[in-house]
């Protein structure tokens, strides 16, 4: 079992959990996932690394309460423990010094964007970011992007902090002033972001590299539930990825594949809160 | 019972395992096979007539001492049939559930040239069964050696090689990656062949006697290399298998609704989908299901579908659709076991033999709705000895189709082999080992099982990791140095 060390509430739906699991954090790399599973019932949920702390043995995860096992996740506690932690997964982050680049962060992306800023920093790359939401309440780290950042642009879609915009307005602006000198674009969030930022400096011609999350069961290259198309034919993202060059990705693909649970995943919402409000409002897992 | 002369020995019917009916399994999940009572079992064990030069014992890859065990059994001694069993296998309840008998010791076994074979695997089930609820013979641990093996992978090659090196004394980690051990007994076979708790009872009743460390969510080749292994450890073994999918290369594999075997039977039985929402982990299945392949995971895939979606229909009240096998070769050439492919049938699956998919074809929303298809016929023998299919010009069609599983064998997985310099692969992606000792090129790192050979049998992974294991035994006492 791999218990709940520490817990924080970032936004109204997104919560972070310090988890100890020391084989996964001796080599734990910013880009990397690890997948958890809440109890003998859960599914395995991918989740990327947010930090990692290799002397307390531990692992950072930030998630959006989206589906019955995050919310269910949401509910634990410190002390309480999870099935299963299985990880480092997937090709850490190739990070060397490229120049000046963008690190976008889209909802609960800003959680994994936020190692790769840092490490891109250390390794002396001009690093400007930009960070959005739907609103003001889904926000969070601003403080730790901007000290990873030379230059950080926040923005809302409506407008409730930073800019009203999208990430891509901001981008095309760096883009149009400065598209020779930005060297590479790192991009994670949700997947119609992620398509509309290499939508954006495709005709600039900028490496953009994207961070996938797709339907995964095993995480380790078994099932081949997690494929993309990319321009050179199907690739598995939990061993392939979860890293890729979004130019290459054929992005309706993705968001269609995302789509097929859509109608159990709801029922698995209703099936749990109903349970819930059965078992009272203590619920814990099902024990 | 007196004792009967061969003659009369041989008169004696093979006694049929009773099993759940067709039409009631094909819409549960409960055990096929429902096996012998004790009285049928010493009968049937009344058959064997003790050859001298057992033949069956050849056929077995890992030589059980089936003669012994089934003497005993017919004596009604069960303590001393399952030492018999135990001194070869420690997995009986397993073996004797999803073993090839026919082909191995049953097929070998010398009333099978006169008339049907002794049901040795009916009766080593029997005698597993036994043990599990009664555990009369625990494994006994040598006195220590502090001697350190690392187990890769606690599948049927890693975790009788476990087994084979913690009774020596030797201290075993069996590193798995899911989250529960067993490997392709755990995720890949259903429940209806192999009940999870008899793979669960075998694996820690073994583990318990032998002080066997079992770690599972641990990726060897992520959280620790082979070569940190090598660190820590005297030995390594390898037993990852093979789980990495093949899809064929046709147009369409990326519409929604085609799935690999191995995502749609984790889905299943490891994840236990067919209990969804009660499990969180749902499978998505139509009215028509396509298992392309007919080998025995095509089989497992195919009467998985056929259950879950009679469930689905007595759920809601429709009708119980329709699961087939798509097969390029015709019946003679099926891969599967023959029992499996008759279990299949009974159920009500549909074969579709000399049929070759060349496209799946997708709706508007980029969900399969249809498989092109081409008839084969046979032509001449190739490499396989078997006779190659050929496509009749202009025979294309439509199959109606919602779900697309293909089960086309599987490759070794690459993770275990990031950072393991020297340790040398073939072509295909299997690890080089020699096949009498499992060593691979790489000192002090044994391999076996399917990331050997690639996809195949339980038992041969079995027979593999057995090797393994006395050659580790026997280089850790010195006694075979690394050349």
């Amino acid at each position: 079992m791999y218990k709940i060390l520490s817990k924080e509430v970032l936004s109204n739906v997104v919560k972070l959990m310090d988890i100890e699991a020391p084989h996964v954090a001796r080599k734990a790399a910013a880009g990397q996932f690890v997948i958890v599973r809440i109890d003998e019932f859960g599914e395995r949920i991918p989740l990327t690394i947010a930090d990692y702390n290799r002397e307390k043995g531990s692992i950072t995860i930030i998630f959006q309460e989206l589906g019955k096992s995050t919310i269910q996740l949401g509910k634990l506690n410190p002390g309480d423990s999870l099935a299963s932690f299985a990880g480092p997964l997937g090709h850490p982050t190739e990070i060397e010094n490229f120049g000046t680049v963008v690190c976008m962060g889209g909802g609960v992306g800003i959680a994994p964007i936020y190692p790769i800023a840092r490490a891109l920093r250390e390794a002396g790359n001009k690093v400007i970011s930009i960070i959005g939401a739907r609103t003001k309440e889904l926000l969070f780290w601003e403080e730790k992007m901007r000290a990873v950042s030379d230059e950080l642009i926040i923005c809302t879609d409506d407008g409730s902090h930073g800019r009203k915009s999208l990430v891509t307005e901001p981008l095309k602006e760096i883009l149009d002033n400065k598209a020779n000198t930005i060297a590479k674009v790192w991009a994670i969030g949700p997947a119609i972001m992620m398509k509309f930022v290499t939508l954006t400096t495709k005709p600039y011609n900028v490496p953009t590299i994207v961070s996938l999350n797709t339907i995964m069961i095993d995480g380790t290259g078994m099932c081949g539930g997690c494929r993309v198309l990319l321009e050179e034919g199907a690739q598995f993202v939990c061993v392939d990825g979860p890293e890729f060059d979004g130019h290459k990705v054929d992005w309706d693909n993705l968001l269609s594949r995302l789509s097929f649970y859509k109608d159990e995943e709801k029922l698995a919402v209703e099936h749990y809160e109903h349970k819930c409000r059965i078992d009272g409002a203590t619920v814990k897992g099902r024990e | 019972m007196a004792e009967l002369k061969p003659a009369e020995r041989m008169k004696i019917k093979r006694h049929e395992m009773p099993n759940q009916d067709p039409v009631v399994r094909s819409s549960n999940y409960e055990e096929v096979a429902l096996g012998y009572t004790l009285e049928t079992a010493k009968e049937e064990a009344e058959r064997c007539l003790q050859c001298k030069d057992p033949k069956c014992v050849q056929g077995c890859p890992v030589g059980v001492l089936i003669p012994q065990f089934i003497k005993a059994l017919r004596e009604g001694d069960m303590v001393t049939a399952v030492k018999w069993m135990k001194v070869k296998n420690n997995l009986p309840a397993v073996c004797g559930r999803v073993c090839p008998q026919e082909v191995q010791c049953e097929g070998n076994c010398i009333l099978s040239k006169k008339g049907e074979a002794v049901a040795i695997g009916r009766l080593e089930r029997f005698v597993g069964d036994y043990e599990l609820s009664q555990r009369t013979c625990p494994m006994v641990k040598a006195p220590k050696t502090g001697k350190k093996v690392a187990v890769v992978g606690s599948g049927p090659a890693g975790l009788t090689c476990a087994v084979d090196v913690a009774r020596e004394g030797h201290d075993v980690t069996l590193f798995e990656s899911l989250h529960g051990p067993g490997g392709v007994l755990i995720y890949g076979i259903p429940e209806f062949r192999l009940p999870k708790s008899v793979v669960h009872g075998e694996i820690s009743y073994a583990a318990e006697c032998l002080c066997i460390d079992i770690k599972t969510d641990h990726v060897i080749g992520r959280s620790f290399t082979l070569d940190e292994l090598l660190s820590d450890f005297d030995a390594v073994f390898l037993g990852t298998g093979a789980g990495l999918p093949s899809f064929m290369r046709i147009p369409g594999i990326n519409l929604n609704g085609v799935m690999s075997a191995n995502e749609f039977l984790t889905r299943v039985n490891l994840m236990k989908a067919y209990q969804f929402p009660d499990y969180d982990t749902p499978v998505k299945l139509g009215k028509k299901v396509a298992v392309i392949g007919a080998g025995n995971v095509a089989m497992d895939a195919v009467r998985c579908s056929q259950r879950l979606m009679s469930l689905e229909a007595k759920k809601t009240g429709g009708s119980p659709g329709e699961a087939h096998i798509v097969y390029r070769r015709s019946k003679d050439e099926v891969p599967a076991r023959a029992e499996e492919v008759h279990h299949a049938a009974e159920e009500g699956v549909i074969f579709d033999f000399l049929t070759n998919p060349i496209e799946i074809l997708g709706d508007d929303k980029r969900k399969v709705r249809a498989l092109r298809c081409v008839r084969m016929e046979l032509g001449e023998p190739d490499a396989s000895g078997r006779r190659k299919p050929v496509e009749i010009k202009g025979s294309e069609f439509d199959m109606e189709i919602d779900t697309v599983i293909m089960a086309l064998g599987t490759n070794p997985n690459p993770i275990v082999f990031v950072d393991a310099e020297g340790l040398e692969r073939t072509k295909y992606g299997t690890a080089v080992a020699d096949n009498e000792t499992g060593r691979t090129k790489k000192k002090r790192v044994w391999a076996g099982g399917d990331v050997v050979t690639g996809a195949a049998t339980v038992i041969s992974a079995m027979g593999a990791g057995k090797r393994a294991a006395a050659d580790i035994n026997k280089f850790l006492k010195g006694e075979a140095a690394w050349e």
